[in-house]
C-alpha cells in the first residue's frame, strides 16, 4: 500500500507531498498524520506541496481537514509552497481555506510555526 | 456549444475510469494534450484541475465510466475538449447540483460548478436512472 | 499509384537543376518588393534547392497523400521554418504561400514535357494528384504562418501590458505593485499573474497592490482584486491593497464586495509601514552624520 512519508523534527511533522494523489492516497495521509500526532504529541506539522502542480476540490478539502484535525490536537498546521497556477485556480474554483495557515517555503514556514508557539 | 472540430492529426485519448488510480492517468492525459496545444502553464492548470474533479464525478457519482480528451479547432482557435460518461444513477436536479457547494449524497459540492467555471464551454446532459455526459471545452 | 510517383519523382532527379531555377525565377518575378529586400538571392536559392531534395525523398516513399506520414517529416519542418521566419518577417498569408504555391508550374511544366511523345493518359491524373499535393503543402505553411504571427502579437501585448504595471521590489520582503488606468478583466489577470510570480521568485511574505491611479473599480475588476489577494494568501504571502480613492471605497461597498480580512491602507507609505513591521523592522532615527 503506498503512503506518503511522514518525518519527526522534533516535535514538528514534515510531510513533503511529491506526487499526484489520488484520493485515497490523500485520505490515506490524514489518517497518518492524525495518528502520528498524538503518537509524538506534535506541536507542528509542515506540509510542503511545492511540487504539486494540482491541487482540486477534494485535496484541497484534505487539506482543510487536516489543519483543522491538527488544531483539534493542539498542533499548529501550516501549509507552504503552493504554486502560483494552482493558488489561482483554487481560488477559481471557489476555495481559499481559510483555516489553514500558509508559508511560501519550508524555512518560512518553520519560523511561523516557532513564532506562534514562542509568541 | 461552438462548432468544434476533432484535429486529424491528433486522435482522441481515452481513459476508462474505474479506480481512484484512473483520475490520476486523467489527469495526466489531460496534462500531456494541454502542453502539447501550447496551453500556458495557468491554462494548463485549469484544464487538469477541471479534468481531475470530473473524472472523481464520473467515479464516485456516476460508478466509473470513461473519458475522451482531444485537440479540437473552432477554425480560428485551438482547444482541448473532453468528455466524462457514466451509466451511473445520473443527476435529478442539474440545476442545483451546478450551484456551489451543493452535494449529491455525501459528494463533493464543488465539483460540478466550480469546474464550470475553469472551462470556457460547459455541456451537461443527464437522465435518472441512465446516466450522466459532461462535455467541456477550454478554447486556448 | 506506384506508377505515378515514379514520373514525378524521374522528374525531379533529371531536371532538378534546372527546375531550381525555374522556381527562384517564378518566386521572384510574383514576389513583392518586400521578398527582394528581406531574402536574400543565396538564401532564397538554400531555402528551395532545400525543399526539393527534400520533397523529393517524400515522394520516393511513395506517398503523395498522408502529409502525417513519416517520410514527409523534414520538408515539413523545413517548410514550418521557412513560414515561421516569414511570418516573423512580417509577410502576408499568401506571400508566405507563394513560395510552396510557385513550385506548382516549373513542375507541371516539366512534368508534361516528360509525357511528350509517349502515352498522354496518364499525365492528368498525375497532374491531379501533384496540385492536390502542392495545395496541401501550401495550406500547410499558411497555419503555420497564422500561428507564428499570433505568436508575435501575443508577445509584444504581453510585453506592453509588463512595462505598464512593474512589479518593484521596495524592500527585502516587501514587493509593490503600482497600477495605473483602468483594470480591464483581461490586463488584471495578466497583470496579477505577474505579481504572483515575483512573489515566488524574490520570496517576498508581503505585496502591496498600490491603486491610487485607478480611476474606477467595476464588479469585476473588484472580484479579480479580492482573487488575487486570496490566491497570494494561498501561496503563503499577504496582500495589502493601498491607494483607495473614497469613490472607489464607496463602489466597493455598493457592489457590495467583501473586504473582510484584507489590509487596506490609504497611502502607499502607510502601507509600506505596516509591511515593515509585520517584518519585525522598526524605523528608528539615527545621528545625522
Amino acid at each position: 500500500m503506498d503512503r506518503i512519508p511522514i518525518l519527526k523534527l522534533g516535535d514538528t511533522l514534515l510531510v513533503t507531498v511529491q506526487v499526484d494523489m489520488h484520493d485515497q492516497l490523500a485520505v490515506r495521509l490524514l489518517d497518518d498524520l492524525t495518528n502520528m500526532i498524538s503518537k509524538i504529541r506534535a506541536r507542528g506539522v509542515l506540509i510542503d506541496i511545492s511540487a504539486l502542480d494540482m491541487v482540486d476540490s477534494f485535496i484541497g478539502r484534505m487539506i482543510g481537514d487536516i489543519a483543522a484535525t491538527s488544531r483539534i490536537l493542539d498542533a499548529q498546521a501550516v501549509v507552504v509552497g503552493m504554486q502560483p497556477a494552482v493558488a489561482i485556480t483554487l481560488v477559481e474554483l471557489g476555495m481559499s481555506l481559510p483555516g489553514v495557515r500558509t508559508a511560501l517555503d519550508v524555512d518560512q514556514g518553520m519560523e511561523l510555526l516557532r513564532e506562534s508557539r514562542d509568541p | 456549444m461552438s462548432p468544434a472540430i476533432p484535429d486529424p492529426n491528433r486522435p482522441p485519448i481515452r481513459v476508462e475510469i474505474a479506480a481512484n488510480e484512473d483520475v490520476v492517468v486523467v489527469r495526466q492525459r489531460a496534462r500531456e494534450q494541454s502542453q502539447r496545444a501550447g496551453f500556458s502553464l495557468l491554462e494548463t492548470t485549469k484544464l487538469v484541475t477541471a479534468a481531475s474533479e470530473l473524472a472523481r464525478n464520473t467515479l464516485e457519482h456516476g460508478g466509473g465510466g470513461s473519458a475522451e480528451i482531444e485537440v479540437v479547432t473552432d477554425g480560428i482557435r485551438r482547444g482541448i475538449r473532453m468528455t466524462f460518461v457514466d451509466e451511473g444513477p445520473g443527476i435529478p436536479d442539474l440545476e442545483a447540483a451546478l450551484r456551489d457547494g451543493f452535494t449529491t449524497g455525501g459528494g463533493l459540492g464543488l465539483g460540478l460548478g466550480g469546474s464550470r467555471r475553469l472551462v470556457s464551454e460547459f455541456h451537461i446532459e443527464s437522465t435518472v436512472g441512465r446516466g450522466t455526459r459532461v462535455q467541456v471545452i477550454r478554447w486556448k | 499509384m506506384a506508377t505515378s510517383t515514379h514520373r514525378i519523382l524521374q522528374v525531379l532527379q533529371n531536371s532538378q537543376v534546372q527546375l531550381l531555377a525555374d522556381w527562384v525565377k517564378a518566386l521572384r518575378s510574383s514576389g513583392t518588393s518586400r521578398t527582394s529586400s528581406a531574402i536574400s538571392d543565396p538564401e532564397l536559392q538554400a531555402q528551395c534547392q532545400e525543399f526539393i531534395a527534400l520533397f523529393a525523398g517524400a515522394i520516393a516513399a511513395g506517398n503523395l497523400d498522408d502529409l502525417d506520414a513519416a517520410a514527409w517529416k523534414p520538408a515539413l519542418e523545413l517548410l514550418a521554418g521557412v513560414s515561421r521566419s516569414r511570418g516573423r518577417q512580417g509577410f502576408s498569408p499568401s506571400e508566405t504561400a507563394m513560395f510552396v504555391l510557385s513550385f506548382k508550374e516549373p513542375l507541371v511544366a516539366h512534368l508534361r514535357r516528360s509525357f511528350e511523345g509517349k502515352d498522354e493518359s496518364g499525365l492528368f491524373a498525375e497532374f491531379w494528384e501533384l496540385s492536390k499535393l502542392i495545395d496541401r503543402l501550401a495550406l500547410y505553411t499558411t497555419e503555420i504562418h497564422q500561428t507564428a504571427r499570433e505568436e508575435v502579437i501575443r508577445r509584444q501585448g504581453e510585453e506592453m501590458l509588463e512595462l505598464s504595471t512593474p512589479v518593484i521590489q521596495l524592500w527585502d520582503g516587501i514587493l509593490a505593485l503600482p497600477i495605473i488606468g483602468t483594470l480591464d478583466s483581461s490586463r488584471t489577470q495578466v497583470v496579477m499573474e505577474a505579481l504572483l510570480q515575483q512573489v515566488v521568485a524574490t520570496r517576498s511574505p508581503i505585496a502591496i497592490l498600490d491603486i491610487t491611479g485607478v480611476p474606477t473599480v467595476d464588479t469585476l475588476t473588484a472580484q479579480h482584486l479580492l482573487k488575487t489577494v486570496a490566491a497570494t494568501r494561498l501561496m503563503g504571502a499577504e496582500c495589502i491593497i493601498s491607494g483607495i480613492r473614497p469613490q472607489i471605497a464607496q463602489t466597493i461597498v455598493h457592489l457590495g464586495v467583501e473586504l473582510t480580512g484584507v489590509i487596506t491602507k490609504a497611502s502607499l507609505a502607510d502601507a509600506f509601514r505596516i509591511a515593515l513591521e509585520k517584518l519585525g523592522h522598526k524605523i528608528g532615527t539615527g545621528a545625522r552624520s
